[in-house]
């Protein structure tokens, strides 16, 4: 009899002791997708915004910020409300959830941030489509409490953002040899700078083929440094 | 009381719920923004007619609801037969709901529901910068993926450009979409539409090739959309060159 009070008093005990914030295992939510368990390269989503959006840094770093803005939400709402979805409508419900956030999104931009809007007109919408917000609701948030699943989504967002910046680092340096619209190698039309030594850009760069190479390049520097990473099969 | 939320009615309630919701939530955010947006595209459209006069490249859009009318001085619809149909002034106040208002012309509309080009509409600014009229023809095309547009100034002889800007709704990054760029719409500065009295079309050309004045280099890898803005250059211009020329 008393054995069980104890336990019942333990387990009470255990309830009210209240997690940190950022207890050991929250950090991991963030730090795992950024290089472990990143989304792009080891999970292979959100692949197909990462060929479309890096041929410049600053479209690239737009995208990013947009999609770590629509999953924090999308996560939290879904986690928050995960308890009344009904199983069999999940799916639907999640892209509901998504689908209104992005609208939202788009047409904020389109009032307040006009410009930036139009820098990425069509790619705001394909947020939608982007797997990482759909596997993450799935994966996660329908599982986890509205914290973690807010930490969840700061960590793949930005282990996605971290791939495409560097992907479209080397796009934009080597497939029109500027930076966030800075000429790095001198100006190609004028011939100035590299291009007066007979440099010239890489057309392939410029396509969304060469993301494929950049990121398997990626994955490859990756896995020598982790090879735990390494299947072996 | 226990709700099983396998059951079909809870599902079929908590889907109706949630639509009814997100549709209402969106409704609301959209009736809430449209003012804005409308203003937005609205003070871009004077942008772009400003941009494309000479000196006032850097007209930003907020300045332009302001400038607009101060250098804008008529606002004329012609058919495609270059007679004009409307006629207003600076004086007029711009209205983008009153159809005789050239500047309420829904150019990419027209585009996209009148095939036949005689019977579209041809609105034209005339401009006066420092004492020089200049007239600023709005085009209309298509691009690789969607619409081009660009406005056009011409100098008062019509003959010459003076000056250019483009915009896309959604050609690729880094490739088409670089027609809003400085270096592909200066090009167009000073290149000329006619040719010995007649009207000459101003060719797109691929790039490295030596020009004449009635070519530019296009864009590498945005030759789709190179050619749409030749298209739309050529198809449109004729009807504004006609009309400079017999006002003049």
């Amino acid at each position: 009899m008393s054995e069980t009070a104890e336990l019942s008093v333990e387990k009470s005990k255990l309830k009210k002791e209240r997690e940190p914030l950022f207890s050991k295992k929250n950090k991991k939510l963030i730090t795992d997708p950024l290089d472990e368990n990143n989304p792009v390269t080891i999970q292979v989503l959100g692949i197909c915004s990462a060929l479309a959006v890096t041929v410049q840094m600053k479209a690239a770093v737009v995208m990013s910020i947009s999609v770590l803005f629509v999953l924090i939400l999308a996560n939290v709402s879904v986690s928050l409300i995960r308890n009344l979805i009904p199983n069999r409508i999940r799916i639907i419900v999640q892209l509901v959830v998504v689908a209104s956030l992005v609208i939202i999104v788009d047409q904020v931009l389109k009032a307040y941030m006009y410009d930036v809007s139009k820098e990425l007109s069509v790619f705001v919408g394909l947020i939608i489509t982007n797997c990482i917000i759909m596997g993450r609701l799935e994966a996660f948030a329908l599982g986890n409490k509205a914290w973690p699943s807010a930490l969840d989504a700061i960590g793949n967002s930005i282990g996605y953002g971290m791939v495409l910046v560097i992907v479209s680092f080397f796009k934009e340096l080597f497939g029109s040899g500027k930076l966030f619209g800075f000429e790095i190698f001198g100006n190609a039309v004028e011939k100035t700078g590299l291009y007066g030594l007979g440099y010239m850009d890489n057309g392939l760069m410029l396509l969304p083929p060469s993301s494929l190479i950049l990121v398997a390049i990626y994955i490859w520097v990756q896995k020598v440094r982790n090879p735990s990473l390494i299947e072996t099969h | 009381m226990a709700v099983n939320k396998d059951s079909n009615s809870y599902t079929v309630t908590f889907a109706i719920i949630l639509v009814v919701f997100v549709g209402g939530l969106l409704a609301f955010i959209s009736e809430g923004l449209k003012p804005i947006q409308k203003e937005n595209l609205k003070k871009e459209k004077m942008q772009y007619i400003l941009n494309s006069l000479p000196g006032k490249k850097s007209v930003s859009r907020d300045e332009a609801g302001d400038l607009f009318s101060q250098f804008v001085k008529e606002r004329i619809i012609l058919n495609h037969n270059s007679e004009i149909i409307s006629q207003k002034t600076s004086k007029d106040p711009v209205d983008d709901k009153d159809s005789k208002d050239a500047f309420s012309i829904d150019l990419l509309k027209e585009y996209k529901t009148i095939s036949d080009i005689k019977k579209r509409n041809y609105p034209l600014f005339i401009c006066d910068v420092e004492g020089k009229t200049y007239y600023v023809a709005p085009v209309m095309g298509k691009g690789l993926w969607a619409a081009v547009w660009g406005y056009i100034a011409l100098d008062s002889e019509g003959n010459k450009i003076s000056g250019a800007v483009f915009d896309h709704k959604s050609e690729t990054p880094g490739l088409g979409a670089e027609i809003t760029q400085d270096f592909f719409e200066d090009q167009f500065i000073d290149k000329l539409i006619s040719e010995d009295g007649n009207y000459k079309a101003i060719e797109v050309n691929k790039p490295g090739n030596e020009l004449n004045d009635h070519q530019v280099d296009g864009i590498s890898g945005g030759t789709f959309t190179s050619v749409g803005v030749e298209e739309m250059m050529e198809r449109t211009l004729v009807v504004y060159y006609n009309y400079i020329k017999n006002r003049s």
